[in-house]
């Protein structure tokens, strides 16, 4: 077997990752590669499984069983330093933000610097953060303030700042621009395309929101029932032939899905 | 007969998987707490928390133990004429039982509490998994800090609480029941012995230790939003104090044994 370019390889791959919480199968089976520079988004209903497929890769959820494959390594069952070392190469922003509410807005900014020790010392730190802060589109006063004075808007952005602070290789976007007005969604989605291509760095965002998935996707995946029941390029999600996408994508009523919160184990597969 | 007996094997297996993930976190804190690197500035925020805010709560808690043991005592001893012992009474009792046990159970309400609601918000509101994901432990950032100030702040704190009851008692002592000041020191220190405050500061640090884990235990174990939080903080303290009575008893056992 002759060894491939490396630029063909995926930056993140997923084989049969399989989840279930008690008698719930969350994931049942997902396959995924995803290429080094590329943004995938993930659409899907609500509780389908997008947080726990995110948690699951970044090693916050252990899988049940398959492989999760980052950068060659195959990252399933590591634990402390190991995981430590997967992570300083991946970036976060948690659905609700997830901001250190005991920390300033420039420390959660800094805080992958100062604990990763990419910073010589605090105030090169708060340099890197405040720069951070600006990028995306936040007053340097605001540095200062604790996470409970700002605004849900302006924690997504701090957020983000603090996903893209570390310069990961692989950023994860939790559903970024809901709760936002579209104004403001837009501009995160703005934010999300123009620090990804700055960073040259692999996107995964989980969406349901069709406007910013468009907007931000090279390519789409459809999560129904523990599967990726359609995995194609952006542009085509519109005309998928999928009767599932079609229905979610233009938000109809009726259709093939019934109830997302259906309690019925999707098909399982063991 | 055999829902009875599904029961039964639910509850222990209910048992034995908390027994099981408490023994596991137990041992990774510990191992958190010997191994670098450390969080200097974390250790010293939390020292500051469980030591220095919690002296008035302390102090007045062994104030008013040593006053009451003072009357007491002195109420009791008067039957058979030994009023002379209330002052080394007083010292035995607080330096050995009450100093620590107080101490401890009111650090238990106010720090325990304290761990177990701030630990178990940043848990629900997903600040622990962002922690991992910027590559901090959440033993080493959150836990093993809290676990060392408990364990070095508590016989600290004891060792003032005893200071302040013992000056309890010789206000009561010279003000209310006649004892020359000269004497009630000099009875104070005369029988005391260097195994009394040792023992009660060795309790102290069990203590201290105690309570900080199961604010951590309970706190990082919380689910389920505001509510789960809520539950989270009661537990914390309940078992934080049962377990404080229950040690108690054994370090005492353990040392009269010697
Ligand atoms: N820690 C957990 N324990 C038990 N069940 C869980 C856990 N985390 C998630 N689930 C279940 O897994 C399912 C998928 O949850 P998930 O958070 O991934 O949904 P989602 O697709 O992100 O939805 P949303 O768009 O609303 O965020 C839900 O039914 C949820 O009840
Ligand atoms: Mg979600």
């Amino acid at each position: 077997m002759t060894p491939r370019p490396p630029d063909t390889e995926p930056k993140l791959r997923l084989r049969d990752v399989r989840k279930r919480f008690g008698a719930q199968m969350v994931l049942d089976g997902i396959d995924l590669d995803v290429m080094p520079g590329e943004s995938l988004v993930v659409i899907g209903g609500s509780g389908s499984g997008k947080s726990v497929l995110l948690k699951c890769i970044l090693g916050l959820l252990r899988p049940d069983a398959g492989s999760i494959v980052i950068d060659g390594a195959e990252t399933v069952g590591l634990d402390g330093r190991a995981r430590d070392r997967v992570n300083a190469h991946l970036g976060m922003l948690f659905q609700g933000a997830a901001l250190f509410d005991s920390l300033p807005v420039w420390q959660n900014v800094a805080f992958g610097l100062i604990q990763g020790r990419h910073t010589r010392n605090r105030a090169e730190a708060r340099e890197r953060a405040m720069a951070c802060l600006a990028q995306v589109g936040l007053r340097p006063e605001v540095a200062d303030l604790v996470p409970s004075e700002l605004s849900g808007g302006m924690q997504k952005r701090v957020g983000l700042a603090r996903a893209i602070a570390t310069r990961p290789d692989i950023v994860f976007f939790d559903e970024p621009t809901t709760g936002l007005d579209p104004i403001m969604a837009d501009v995160i989605n703005d934010l999300i395309v123009a620090t990804t291509k700055d960073l040259g760095a692999t996107a995964l965002s989980i969406t349901h929101d069709m406007a910013s998935a468009t907007k931000i996707a090279d390519r789409i995946a459809m999560l129904y029932r523990g599967r990726l029941i359609w995995v194609g390029p952006a542009k085509q999600v519109f005309e998928s032939g999928n009767a599932h996408v079609d229905q979610f994508v233009h938000g109809r009523a009726d259709g093939p899905i019934t109830d997302e919160t259906d309690k019925t184990p999707a098909r399982s597969g063991r | 007969m055999t829902t009875l007996l599904a029961l039964i094997g639910r509850v222990f297996l209910t048992f034995v998987r908390t027994v099981g993930r408490f023994s596991l976190f137990t041992g990774l804190a510990v191992s958190h707490m010997v191994r670098p690197p450390l969080y200097p500035r974390l250790i010293v925020r939390q020292m500051i928390e469980i030591g220095y805010y919690s002296l008035p709560v302390v102090g007045l808690t062994t104030l008013f133990s040593g006053m009451v043991l003072a009357l007491q005592s002195h109420l009791g001893f008067a039957r058979f004429s030994a009023e002379g012992a209330v002052a080394t009474v007083v010292v035995i009792s607080l330096t050995r039982e009450l100093g620590p046990v107080l101490a401890g159970l009111m650090v238990a309400g106010r720090i325990g509490a304290a761990m177990a609601a701030e630990i178990g918000t940043m848990r629900v509101t997903e600040q622990i998994d962002a922690l991992s994901t910027l590559s901090t432990n959440p033993f080493k950032y959150l836990v093993a800090p809290r676990l060392i100030a408990g364990l070095t702040m508590l016989p600290l704190l004891v060792l003032v609480g005893d200071i302040i009851g013992v000056f309890g008692g010789y206000l009561i002592g010279t003000t209310k029941l006649g004892f020359n000041p000269g004497t009630y020191i000099a009875r104070t220190v005369e029988f005391l012995q260097i195994m009394d405050v040792v023992s009660g500061l060795v309790k102290a640090a069990a203590f201290g230790f105690v309570i900080a884990l199961m604010g951590c235990y309970h706190g990082y174990h919380s689910k389920g939003g505001a509510q789960g939080v809520g539950a989270a903080t009661t537990n914390a303290v309940v078992s934080a104090s049962i377990l404080i009575l229950i040690l108690n008893y054994v370090i005492t056992e353990l040392f009269f044994a010697q």
